[in-house]
């Protein structure tokens, strides 16, 4: 799009004169701002997902990549003696920071969900868990499984990557959802107001001819019509966006329960993002509006 | 100023006239006759450039339609005051806030003022400055019309049947106001079909008569 910016700022400088000779049009002025108004407010909703989403991918993709877990399933008799092999070769494994063995009430915190809170851990023959916290630099898996499986015949280490891999990509295909929505709001916003500004140059055809009719050059008749969407779609899309975060902000906290969908909302520098929605609005309304002005001004004659 | 050069137009797959040579020179006074339908308002419309011959060269202040672009044919509508027949206002506008529209597209609106008030006065229509157009009669219509043709100071002014809708006592009036704009050098260029108001008019200016008929344009003879 070859955009003049002569032009462009002669179609965005205010002219009262201009805006006078095009009469007010009450239907296309009210499809403009709540056209803009309801897409602002899906925006803001399509904006949280896409951010929720994105924090959600980073802590599973973060808490999740630096942590393993080393199970031990053994005889009774055994099951000591191959756990305090297993923490001393993770000692002397390179990579590894921490390890260490979960207390029986840790495991049994693990197990309440499934088996409510009065089990009986110590006499229960489950594995015992080995909590591995790795350095920065990470360390070898298949090593210390060739390792483990030569002196800890009872260990299985499992690195996490069965279940991060998928849960991260979720999360970013999720994100991208959010993305495309956003963008579709957006576009869909852009042709419901061509849609508008075409209507609204037919609806002043007769406005027009006079105007070209007096040496009216086509950037000055454009520029009424295209000064007057775009505040409309500023203010619809303001007000959009402000019920859109208030109606965010009424979502239950992610404190209450610690589902995703009570994580949906902004957090942080996040609530500066929907500011942007309304001038983005006006952005797309002034490329809309000029655009279907100039392409109808130059069918006319 | 603007000349036409062996023009044709084409409409509906007839043709509306062929062969037409006209050259409006500053200070000139035209009339432009002929029967309804012959062409006359295409005939200007080709003369302000708002449509385009199907043949021949129009050259509007030594510019070749042809080649000329969308500003251009802005420029050259500031140049040439047009009168139309059904005067073509915005309703919705004052009396004096369409005759300044010129200025105002143009951005000059700030040199309106009182050359506004003595425009509206020149074709006595102060009292009506602050009305709507539908609420003007015929003649009043046409006056702000021409008040608003001249308002760019324009080198030329064309009038479309300018007389048509109003009485004698008004086309004398009329036709007045585009003699004193005559002789104050503009040229001027007259659609009509009202061979007394030639006769006339020819009594006060030197004016040429163009007939057009059977598509040709010829000029008229010595009994106008």
């Amino acid at each position: 799009m070859n955009i003049n910016i002569g032009r462009t700022l002669s179609l965005l400088a205010g002219d009262a004169s201009a805006d006078r000779a095009v009469p007010p049009t009450g239907f296309t002025a009210r499809l403009t701002v709540f056209t803009s108004g309801a897409m602002a407010f899906l925006a803001v909703f399509a904006l949280a997902l896409s951010l929720a989403t994105g924090r959600l991918a980073e802590r599973w993709a973060s808490e999740l990549a630096q942590t393993s877990t080393l199970r031990i399933s053994a005889p009774e008799d055994q099951l000591d003696a191959q756990t305090k092999a297993a923490l001393r070769v993770l000692e002397q494994t390179p990579g590894v920071a921490e390890a260490r063995e979960l207390s029986d009430d840790e495991q049994r915190a693990l197990l309440e969900p499934w088996f409510g809170p009065d089990i009986p851990v110590e006499s229960l023959p489950i594995p015992r868990l080995i909590e591995i916290v790795e350095t920065s630099d990470g360390m070898d898996a298949t090593g210390l499984r060739a390792r483990l499986q030569a002196e800890v015949p009872g260990a299985i280490l499992d690195d996490h990557t069965r279940w991060r891999e998928p849960l991260v990509a979720a999360a970013n295909r999720l994100r991208l959802l959010g993305v495309v929505s956003i963008a579709l709001i957006l576009t869909a916003m852009g042709a419901m107001i061509t849609l508008a500004a075409q209507a609204a140059l037919s609806a002043n055809a007769q406005v027009v001819r006079v105007m070209r009719l007096v040496g009216a050059r086509d950037a000055y008749i454009a520029g009424a019509f295209v000064r007057r969407f775009t505040l409309r779609a500023l203010s619809g899309a303001a007000v959009g966006t402000v019920f859109g975060v208030l109606a965010v902000t009424l979502l239950p906290s992610s404190d209450v329960a610690a589902g995703f969908l009570t994580g949906l909302g902004f957090q942080g520098t996040g609530w500066l993002w929907p500011l942007v929605i309304p001038p983005l609005a006006a952005i797309i309304a002034f490329a809309a509006t000029r655009n279907a002005a100039l392409r109808n001004l130059r069918n006319q004659s | 100023m603007i000349e036409l050069e062996n023009v044709a137009y084409s409409y509906g797959g007839g043709e509306l006239f062929s062969n037409v040579s006209l050259r409006l020179a500053p200070g000139s006074f035209h009339f432009l006759t002929g029967p309804s339908g012959a062409g006359k308002t295409t005939l200007l419309k080709l003369c302000y450039g708002e449509l385009t011959a199907t043949a021949g060269h129009v050259r509007l202040f030594g510019i070749n339609r042809r080649t000329i672009d969308r500003d251009q044919i802005s420029d050259v509508r500031r140049r040439v005051g047009v009168v139309h027949q059904d005067c073509q206002f915005l309703d919705h506008l004052s009396v004096a806030e369409n005759v300044a529209l010129p200025l105002t597209v143009a951005g000059r609106a700030d040199e309106a003022g009182d050359y506004l008030q003595d425009l509206m006065a020149w074709v006595g229509l102060t009292q009506q400055a602050g009305q709507l157009p539908p609420e003007l009669s015929g003649g009043e219509r046409q006056r702000a019309a021409l008040a608003r043709a001249v308002i760019m100071s324009p080198e030329m002014v064309i009038a479309d049947e300018p007389t048509g809708n109003v009485d004698w006592e008004m086309s004398q009036r009329l036709i007045k106001l585009l003699v004193e704009l005559n002789r104050m050098g503009k040229s001027v260029l007259v659609a009509t079909h009202d061979m007394n108001l030639i006769r006339a008019t020819k009594a006060q200016v030197q004016a040429r008569v163009l007939r057009l008929k059977g598509g040709r344009l010829q000029v008229a003879g010595s009994d106008l």
